[in-house]
């Protein structure tokens, strides 16, 4: 998974790397099935190495599929990552080790869902019992923002067929938002 | 300190470099949003890991199994995967856009013609 990260800091033609970008989705897909989180990696292959790529792809045939030059600033980004790197692994010292029972995250909640989600709704994965009945609401929300997402990219592509203008910033802030 | 029981935090921490570099060392805005992807996919894979207990199986509930892995971190980046791509959706929307406006998806060359106007 690292190898394709790297690969893709080099490679130039953008193609490749959308391509190379879905490998990694579904690499890290494999990843989350290893780790137990059989839902996670449905969405993440279907989703993310799927829908993604496809936008994408779309967005390379509306515009063009070649990065210019090199990056000639290179050092400074470089040192930059290193040193935010190096601070980030010492802080990890401290975290709980991997696969640990009793780490923190283990002793809150999760036990109480683990052990009502069978009596309160019947259905025997969790996950998707939390989602849907215990959080319902955020899901809700959840949609609420692909709408918004889905209306954002509707505004911003729909007028770009209009004949062609000076640029207009405030469509962009709007859209941000 | 054993080493391995940290590892899980070293590989998300390298995968969140990797990206984080391609965000801030290249001017190609598809790359930088392939870079931000990675990034997020680095931190679903932070979860992921704390998620997991050791000898636990997938949370699905089923007679003669004692322990489960966490659910709650597998639905917080169940949302948060599909919100990702509801942002990498806008992103490239923008991307059209700027490329419509300048004619390029080069972060130098937007601010050259900036330079110019």
């Amino acid at each position: 998974m690292a190898v394709t990260a790297l690969a893709l800091v080099r490679l130039r033609n953008l193609f490749a790397v959308v391509m190379l970008a879905g490998v990694f989705s579904l690499l890290a897909a494999v990843l989350y099935v290893v780790l137990d989180a059989v839902d996670v990696a449905f969405t993440e292959a279907a989703v993310g190495a799927g829908i993604t790529t496809v936008l994408m792809l779309g967005t390379l045939a509306l515009t063009t599929s070649d990065e210019k030059a090199a990056p000639r600033k290179t050092l400074a980004p470089l040192l930059l990552v290193v040193a935010t790197g190096a601070v980030l692994i010492y802080g990890t010292m401290d975290m709980p080790r991997y696969g640990d029972p009793n780490a923190p995250i283990h002793s809150h909640v999760a036990p109480y869902y683990l052990t009502r989600t069978g009596p309160d709704t019947g259905l025997p994965n969790v996950v998707t019992a939390v989602l849907a009945s215990y959080r319902g609401y955020d899901t809700l929300g959840e949609v609420a923002v692909i709408f918004t997402a889905a209306v954002g990219v509707l505004i911003l592509i729909g007028r770009s067929r209009r004949p062609k203008k000076k640029r207009k910033p405030a469509d962009k802030k709007e859209a941000a938002q | 300190m054993e080493f391995p029981g940290l590892y899980n935090y070293w590989i998300t921490i390298v995968l969140m470099m990797v990206g984080f570099y391609i965000v801030i060392a290249h001017d190609n805005l598809i790359k930088k949003v392939v870079g931000l992807n990675i990034f997020q996919v680095s931190v679903f894979v932070f979860y992921i890991s704390m998620a997991k207990v050791q000898g636990g199986t997938a949370p699905i509930l089923d007679a003669g199994i004692e322990t489960y892995s966490n659910p709650l971190p597998h639905v917080l980046i169940l949302t948060a995967i599909v919100v990702a791509v509801a942002t990498t959706a806008l992103a490239l929307a923008l991307v059209v856009r700027i490329r419509n406006a300048y004619g390029t998806i080069e972060d130098d060359e937007i601010e050259g013609q900036e330079d110019d106007a």
